[in-house]
């Protein structure tokens, strides 16, 4: 399983390096969100710190719509499907190389976009271990359920417009405690981070374990 | 040589619509048929069947030994199907999607530039990515890849499309040095001027049925009504 994830990564994320769709549309695209929320939010500072994680989190969560996407799309042909399956490629290896490459793109979202926040919303780090913990987390989820919910629609031909509509309700948690989390770390406020950090870490492991055990029969079905 | 393929009343669906309707066929390993018929016939869906892609309905399936209703995963690693699309990845060279479809078949990635050579595609074109190649390029690397993996089981859909006279040429030597070296081969074709003189058993196939068969160019194959 670990052997195939490996190859599954580096075979997705050499992808998204040659098609560069992650550097010049997914990127640029969460960079225009943080910019509109900003526009549209004013220039007053305090409001502007006070949202900045909240609105960092819906540029992340709906950038991330089009990072699972991009790793469907790989994998988006029935042929190519097919020719995984008659490689004897490891279902649960499948799953979890596409959603550590889709994590490790989001990781690089989540930093460009922080520094957006830093310059755009006049907040600072205060604590960068929370700010890791609230980026790590949140990058591993989404791309568990991104890849799951993405093996989902994949066989339906509207999956484009089906697959946000499947996966943001099941995200809302991760939104919420996300922007807790990063709050504290961004010092906006201080309280009860760690308990949302807990439910992200929760988050993250069901679904890495929904996606273990079922990519392989949502594949062959 | 023992059987490579042993189907009896073989039925398959796809949702409600049947794709196979009671097929049999016998096919020894070292041997070739082709399989003939019209759009919709069920030659596309037979070799996918074949591939343990298809779920098994009713009858009896048996590939390489293996019971195709029961245990489809053992077969898939040991057939190779090449398609209209070989499902290769555009961003990738022929050698880094070799190289890839190798490894995960845990067999020798070393393999994939031989493979590409025998097909007319060293140097450049082995080099540049899959996208910018032509359609008969692209082609020739999905055959590169099954004389890579040496698969026991053949299945090519169409083998003869989107391919120029040399490499027409060529698909028919790949064909007879799979079988010569023991593999089987299922090809299905439009084209019964190419594929008929390679085959030693072709079948016409209509409705998801086998139809007909006859002695093909090779000569040797047996079919089991």
């Amino acid at each position: 399983m670990w052997r195939d994830a490996l190859l599954i990564a580096r075979r997705d994320l050499t992808i998204e390096l040659r098609s560069k769709v992650g550097i010049w549309q997914i990127l640029p695209f969460g960079l225009l969100a943080l910019f509109l929320f900003a526009f549209a939010l004013g220039p007053s500072t305090d409001l502007l710190k006070a949202s900045a994680p909240g609105l960092f989190w819906l540029a992340v969560l709906f950038s991330s719509i089009l990072a699972a996407q991009r790793s469907l799309n790989i994998e988006g042909s029935v042929a190519t499907r097919e020719a995984n399956r008659l490689l004897g490629l490891d279902p649960a290896g499948v799953f979890l190389g596409k959603a550590a490459a889709m994590a490790v793109e989001l990781l690089v979202l989540e930093v460009v976009l922080l520094l957006g926040i830093v310059l755009l919303f006049h907040v600072a780090v205060a604590s960068w271990l929370y700010v890791a913990a609230a980026l790590l987390l949140p990058a591993i989820g989404l791309s568990a359920a991104g890849v799951l919910y993405g093996s989902l629609a994949g066989g339906a031909t509207t999956r484009s417009t089906l697959l946000p509509i499947l996966v943001l309700p099941v995200e809302a948690p991760v939104l919420i405690a996300a922007s807790k989390s990063l709050s504290r770390g961004l010092g906006v406020a201080t309280a009860g981070a760690e308990r949302w950090l807990v439910l992200l870490a929760i988050f993250s492991v069901v679904y890495a374990v929904l996606g273990i055990a079922l990519y392989g029969p949502l594949e062959e079905s | 040589m023992g059987p490579a393929i042993r189907l009896r009343s073989a039925v398959a669906l796809q949702g409600r619509f049947p794709v196979l309707s009671g097929v049999d066929l016998d096919l020894d390993q070292g041997q070739v048929v082709v399989i003939l018929g019209a759009n919709g016939a069920g030659k596309t869906s037979l070799l996918r069947f074949l591939a343990g892609l298809v779920p098994v309905t009713a009858g009896m399936a048996e590939v390489l030994g293996v019971d195709l209703a029961t245990t489809p995963r053992e077969v898939r690693r040991r057939v190779g199907l090449l398609g209209h699309d070989a499902g290769l990845h555009e961003e990738l060279t022929p050698v880094e999607n070799l190289t890839f479809a190798l490894r995960a078949a845990r067999l020798d990635p070393t393999r994939a530039v031989p493979a590409l050579d025998r097909v007319g595609l060293a140097g450049r074109p082995a080099t540049t990515v899959l996208g910018r190649l032509s359609a008969g390029q692209r082609r020739r690397v999905g055959l590169a890849l099954l004389v890579a993996r040496r698969p026991q089981l053949w299945l090519l859909d169409e083998p003869h499309a989107s391919l120029d006279e040399a490499t027409r040429a060529m698909v028919g030597e790949l064909v007879e040095e799979a079988a010569s070296g023991g593999a089987a081969v299922v090809a299905s074709s439009h084209e019964p001027d190419l594929a008929v003189p390679m085959a030693d058993l072709v079948v016409t196939m209509a409705g998801g049925a086998v139809i007909g068969t006859e002695q093909g160019g090779r000569g040797g194959g047996r079919h089991v009504a």
